[in-house]
């Protein structure tokens, strides 16, 4: 590998019914060089490497230390955020394109509203009585607290929607984020109480009884969520909870 | 006052738009969220170590009392005191607030909360969520929202700009132009009130613990449409990050609160592996400075202190500008546990374990303790009126602001983990006040002419079309990024007067070749661009505001040090000994063997400079240019004193 320099390949996108293309550019090496820093380096020369001058990438970061979640993208095919996407660990040339469950807004930019809305859908929010001062929150075990910190590092950035065979452009399956996140609010002792509305959200079309149990959402997610186990838990939840709606009717 | 519900504009969807959001929601009111980006993606989630609130957890003896007065003097008094004393007393509420909001914080054996030391405190008072605390904060008060959104309350428009405050003839701010960053139109928001909740200007110097949004365009746009700046020269270096080409980042001060040692080889340029140096041989240098705060010294005098050890004593890691951070004493369960968080993020982009090897950190840019000047009232007893419309108003009518976009809570040097305390506490006390604006207006928002919303649109549909057809020779990323070189090199740990001069003469320099830009996508669909030469214009006037304010402050306070102006304190001296002298200073003449050698002179020179210089720096864009004059601070509660931590 030519230490000098640092070749890209990146897929483009000028609008969202727009054809795709691909560019090549060829940045200088320098130390610890992320895929991001080189998407900074192509703003600042926008040439590619047959010097045609283009417009700069688009696309979306802004922690740069993997805790937003902004910068999820495929490098060489595999999906992760791009911030800690190290080129000295990669494969040249490093090859960009935008997740492709997600509608692409522009080059490597998607919208991922869908996330946000299935939040909406199983109410993953604790229902407080007000904001105002009303003493201590309830006592956890720090155990249960550990369970639920490692379910709440989900940062919304869709790698695992991303690797599942089961959730697609077009359909309506939730998928490993949003499983979690009911698991998160049932294990919390005030947050349980939405515990079956939740279940039932996740009952219907879309829901649990869709996921394929491929298991590759564990294996991509950037923050090690027990995914999986999460499905599994929420499963066993949506069993007892149809058993329960059917003896208590 | 209208008879509609009353609709209030929030910028920013980090931990001070979320909470005031929730808290406008909750009092029944319309609140729209402006947000660059996702609202979970904010920079508040950068936040790592924890929370501030003085619940005496450990039995310690703690009281907000305390944790006010360390404020204060973390500050170098130059914070408001009602408003720190109000925010320190608040701050057990707001963190069982969150706490029932769902926050996973860490626990004690019983259930309760746990605590941990931070910087600049002797008590265990930093409530945390492993080391994301930030990150979690912002997710439940995101919940919160969103909640609010699934009953239709809130309204958000995520992938929005803030272009700036649309102002009547009376200069009242009656709502906010706004770009929809996917179609790049342009459009008006009107508005009861509108709250500038967008955060610090890290991306002046470029590389920082910062992340890419936070430009400081909207304070700064604000402050180009009259509004005053306050304390801009208070710029925040973090002592320990991680160096990189495109960031630097933050290694959280917990890191040290769990025990973390800061060292350097004692033998300049000693190359042998951390591992294979002897204790005797390591110089453990702000323990042996500082005996009694050690490793949990303030920022400003952690960062000069590394400042000191590798560019004076010559002793950095192998010649390079680099310190241990060594947290390998501890068991590697309890570090998972306690600082997951940053271990995994030293680990992605080192290769390196902290668990195994002490990591190589230096301090970076990180937090702006000044920001747009903002209004308060004292309830006379040392505390907040919290239904004043007067607090968290800028010097714009109608125009609010909160959070690291204020100026008032942190003085001259932030604490560690009074940020997320005093993000939340501003965006939860403001709400009440801006209620009592609305209803207090002979004029509401429904009776300003269309013409003024017209008006203020053309305006900056005509200033990005000007943009768009820009073509001349200067790439403005690079640009940017000569800025922030020269924002490194003068306007940092150390200041010195002629180098501040030509700072100010370079920053000119950048001002001359930004009218060459070259707005290198002219293209009409989520084009990034555009708007980011207009923040590139924003952030080149506030590196203006910082080097001018900082050039003109002759003194050493907090994070502003000049070593010229430095007193320098005597070594055994107790700053009771000022109080004494104050006191005796009542009486008449004071003797000079009242005090030990040198002591009397060291206190009337810090009172002199006091008096010169205890003061709030205020910046007012005027002829093309900030004018910089000076406030009073409030200091009703303690009296200003030398600070020490040895």
């Amino acid at each position: 590998m030519n230490k000098k320099i640092v070749q890209l390949k990146i897929k483009r996108q000028d609008k969202p019914d727009a054809k795709t293309y691909w560019q090549k550019f060829t940045i200088p090496y320098k130390e610890r060089l992320n895929v991001i820093a080189c998407l900074q380096d192509i703003q600042r020369n926008p040439t590619t490497q047959s010097g045609e001058s283009v417009n700069p990438i688009t696309w979306d970061c802004n922690c740069l230390e993997e805790v937003c979640g902004s910068c999820t993208m495929l490098v060489n095919g595999k999906v992760r955020q791009a911030c800690t996407a190290l080129i000295d660990s990669l494969e040249q040339p490093v090859i960009l394109e935008p997740i492709s469950k997600f509608p692409v807004v522009r080059d490597l930019q998607v919208d991922r509203s869908r996330m946000f809305e299935n939040l909406k859908k199983v109410k993953a929010w604790v229902d407080i009585d007000g904001t105002h001062d009303i003493g201590e929150g309830p006592l956890m075990s720090d155990k249960v607290r550990a369970q639920r910190y490692a379910l709440s590092e989900c940062m919304s950035c869709g790698c695992c929607l991303e690797a599942c065979p089961q959730f697609s452009l077009t359909n309506n399956f939730m998928g490993a984020a949003t499983f979690s996140q009911v698991r998160l609010f049932n294990l919390h002792p005030s947050g349980s109480m939405l515990k079956e509305e939740r279940l039932d959200a996740v009952m219907g079309e879309g829901g649990i009884t869709d996921c394929g149990n491929a298991q590759v959402c564990v294996e991509v997610c950037p923050k090690s969520i027990p995914l999986t186990e999460s499905i599994a838990d929420i499963g066993r939840q949506t069993t007892l909870q149809t058993l329960k709606n059917i003896f208590m009717k | 006052m209208p008879k509609r519900k009353k609709k209030i504009i929030v910028i920013g969807g980090g931990l001070t738009g979320l909470s005031l959001a929730m808290k406008i929601c909750e009092r029944n009111a319309e609140v729209v969220i402006v947000s660059y980006q996702s609202l979970k993606r904010s920079h508040s989630v950068c936040a790592q170590g924890g929370i501030n609130a003085a619940i005496d957890a450990r039995n310690e003896g703690d009281s907000p009392e305390n944790h006010f007065y360390d404020t204060i003097k973390g500050g170098d008094f130059l914070a408001h005191q009602p408003l720190v004393r109000d925010m320190c007393y608040q701050a057990p509420a707001i963190i069982h607030l969150m706490d029932r909001l769902g926050v996973a914080f860490n626990r004690t054996g019983e259930g309760h909360l746990e605590f941990r030391r931070f910087g600049g405190t002797l008590y265990s008072r930093t409530a945390f969520a492993g080391a994301t605390t930030g990150q979690q904060l912002v997710y439940a008060l995101d919940e919160q929202v969103r909640r609010f959104q699934h009953d239709g309350a809130v309204k958000t428009l995520e992938w929005h700009e803030y272009l700036g405050a649309v102002l009547d003839s009376q200069g009242v701010c009656r709502g906010a132009v706004l770009q929809d960053l996917r179609t790049n139109t342009l459009f008006t928001l009107a508005g009861d009130a509108v709250v500038l909740a967008t955060g610090g200007p890290g991306q002046v110097y470029v590389r920082s613990t910062n992340s890419t949004v936070n430009t400081g365009a909207a304070a700064t746009m604000a402050y180009l449409q009259g509004a005053k700046y306050g304390n801009g020269e208070f710029i925040q270096i973090h002592p320990t990050a991680i160096p990189g080409p495109d960031k630097l980042r933050l290694m959280s001060e917990s890191a040290r609160g769990e025990g973390g040692r800061l060292w350097v080889p004692r033998t300049v340029g000693d190359a042998r592996p951390p591992k294979s140096i002897p204790d005797r041989e390591r110089n453990y240098f702000l323990e042996e400075k500082f005996p009694l705060f050690g490793n949990l010294v303030p920022r400003d005098v952690a960062s000069r202190e590394i400042h000191d050890i590798v560019y004076n004593q010559k002793l950095g890691i192998a010649g390079e500008p680099m310190v241990y951070l060594d947290l390998t004493h501890k068991s590697k369960d309890y570090l998972e546990d306690r600082l997951g968080g940053i271990i995994d993020i030293y680990k992605k982009f080192t290769g390196e374990d902290p668990k195994d090897v002490p990591m190589k950190i230096f301090p970076a840019v990180h937090y702006s303790m000044g920001g747009l000047w903002t209004d308060y009232e004292t309830d006379g007893n040392g505390m907040i009126e919290h239904g004043s419309p007067r607090n968290q108003a800028t010097s714009i009518p109608g125009l609010y602001a909160g959070g690291e976009a204020d100026y008032q809570y942190h003085g001259a040097n932030r604490l560690g983990a009074n940020s997320l305390l005093s993000c939340i506490y501003t965006g939860l006390m403001m709400c009440r006040g801006i209620f009592t604006y609305i209803d207090n207006q002979d004029k509401s928002v429904d009776d300003i002419p269309s013409t003024t919303f017209g008006d203020a649109k053309n305006h900056w549909e005509s200033r990005l079309n000007e943009i768009k057809a820009m073509k001349g020779g200067e790439n403005p990323y690079q640009l940017h990024r000569d800025l922030g070189d020269i924002m490194m090199g003068n306007v940092l740990i150390v200041r010195e007067n002629k180098k501040l001069e030509k700072t100010i003469r370079e920053i000119d320099d950048i001002k001359t070749r930004f009218k060459d830009v070259n707005c290198v996508d002219s293209t009409d669909w989520a084009n990034p661009t555009p708007s980011f030469i207009n923040q590139l214009y924003c952030m080149i006037e506030l590196s203006r505001v910082i080097a001018k304010g900082a050039l003109m402050r002759d003194e050493f306070r907090g994070a502003h040090y000049k070593p010229e102006f430095d007193l320098k304190q005597p070594s055994k001296f107790d700053p009771h000994e000022y109080i004494d002298y104050l006191e005796k200073k009542n009486y008449g003449e004071v003797s000079e063997d009242a005090f030990p050698e040198g002591h009397l002179e060291y206190m009337k020179s810090f009172e002199a400079n006091n008096d010169n210089w205890l003061k709030s720096t205020i910046a007012e864009y005027k002829n093309n240019k900030p004018e910089i004059s000076y406030e009073p601070v409030d200091t009703s509660v303690v009296t200003p004193r030398p600070r020490k931590y040895d």
